[in-house]
């Protein structure tokens, strides 16, 4: 494993972003080449998932555009994304949620996480161990 | 052809050049040289050369005298490759990167085994396509094996279940992504035959 390792830390730099987990809604600005320019595109919707591990993690977005549900997946570690802000930490009891998909109307709402220390999951984390 | 052996590490995504990229990484070399061979004295020519290391309590004493002739510690595999343009000699080492100026690749392994498999898996038959009309268990089944009175026999080759995998299969024309002298890696684009941590043989078909 760390051969591979070694291997992948060759090409990608890895992306400084916050941390988010399912059930946060984020914006995801990611850029766009056509032809030869280039421009940025906002991405906003909830995280479904977090897949994998190293460089090859994805995360899964969704959002509803108009009355259609839109998914994405985007490799965390990808050149293309300029930026992740998290708009809302959600409470969620799961890892991944699927279930999302199904719900619609009120039921498609996402109770939010109250923070003791809201800027990051880090601090939050720090601080529920000491 | 001339190349190295090499030793399967598993498989990762790479952005190269903004193109996420599938990509096999192997451990290729350092492999020592234990032999020439020559038109004179064996009748062709090929180099010998030998990888990855093992103790001399598990290497016999054929071995072990063989590899001390070259002077080098004992190996687990040894190879014979043809058609090195660089005049070798016994007791060289070649790394990864005699691979340098090389785009493409040819790697051979063997597969994974897959055990006793009928003609769906095997051969990629299309089986019955329907649960009903009368079909009782016979979904995978491969169907009539040929004629009756006239042949009166099943034609030589016919293909039927049986074992699949674990042969050797060689894959060309691999794409290389990138080389890591430092840790004697190569990153090839695409998959590669054989378990992780099975020995490869990695060929550069470029050179002649």
């Amino acid at each position: 494993m760390d051969l591979i390792k070694i291997a992948e830390n060759q090409f990608n730099i890895k992306n400084e972003f916050p941390a988010f987990k399912a059930g946060d809604t984020i914006t995801v600005h990611y850029k766009i080449i056509e032809g030869n320019k280039e421009r940025v595109q906002q991405y906003r919707g909830v995280v479904l998932q977090r897949h994998g591990s190293g460089m090859s993690e994805t995360f899964t977005v969704r959002k509803m555009s108009g009355n259609i549900g839109v998914e994405r997946i985007f490799p965390v570690n990808s050149p293309f994304i300029n930026k992740i802000e998290v708009n809302k930490h959600g409470q969620v009891r799961r890892a991944r949620i699927f279930y999302f998909r199904g719900l619609t109307g009120k039921k498609a709402r996402i109770q939010e996480r109250r923070m003791k220390y809201p800027e990051s999951y880090d601090t939050e984390e720090k601080g529920q161990e000491t | 052809m001339p190349g190295l052996i090499g030793k399967k590490i598993g498989m990762t995504s790479v952005f190269d050049e903004g193109v996420n990229t599938p990509c096999t990484v192997l451990e290729a070399g350092p492999c020592v040289v234990t032999q020439i061979r020559t038109l004179e004295k064996e009748g062709y020519e090929s180099v010998q050369i030998a990888f990855d290391e093992k103790k001399e309590k598990h290497t016999s004493k054929a071995m072990a005298g063989h590899f001390k002739k070259a002077n080098t510690t004992p190996k687990r595999k040894v190879v014979e490759l043809r058609g090195f343009i660089h005049k070798w000699k016994v007791g060289d080492q070649i790394t990864v990167d005699y691979f340098e100026n090389d785009i493409w690749l040819d790697v051979t392994a063997v597969s994974k085994g897959k055990g006793f498999q009928g003609v769906v898996k095997r051969h990629g038959f299309g089986g019955v396509g329907d649960n009903t009309h009368g079909q009782h268990n016979r979904q995978r089944a491969p169907g009539s094996l040929g004629g009756s009175s006239w042949p009166s026999r099943v034609f030589k080759g016919l293909r039927m279940a049986g074992r699949m995998g674990g042969k050797k299969v060689k894959v060309l024309n691999l794409k290389l992504v990138k080389i890591i002298p430092e840790n004697n890696l190569l990153l090839l684009k695409g998959s590669v035959p054989g378990a992780k941590g099975s020995y490869v043989i990695i060929e550069s078909p470029d050179r002649i």
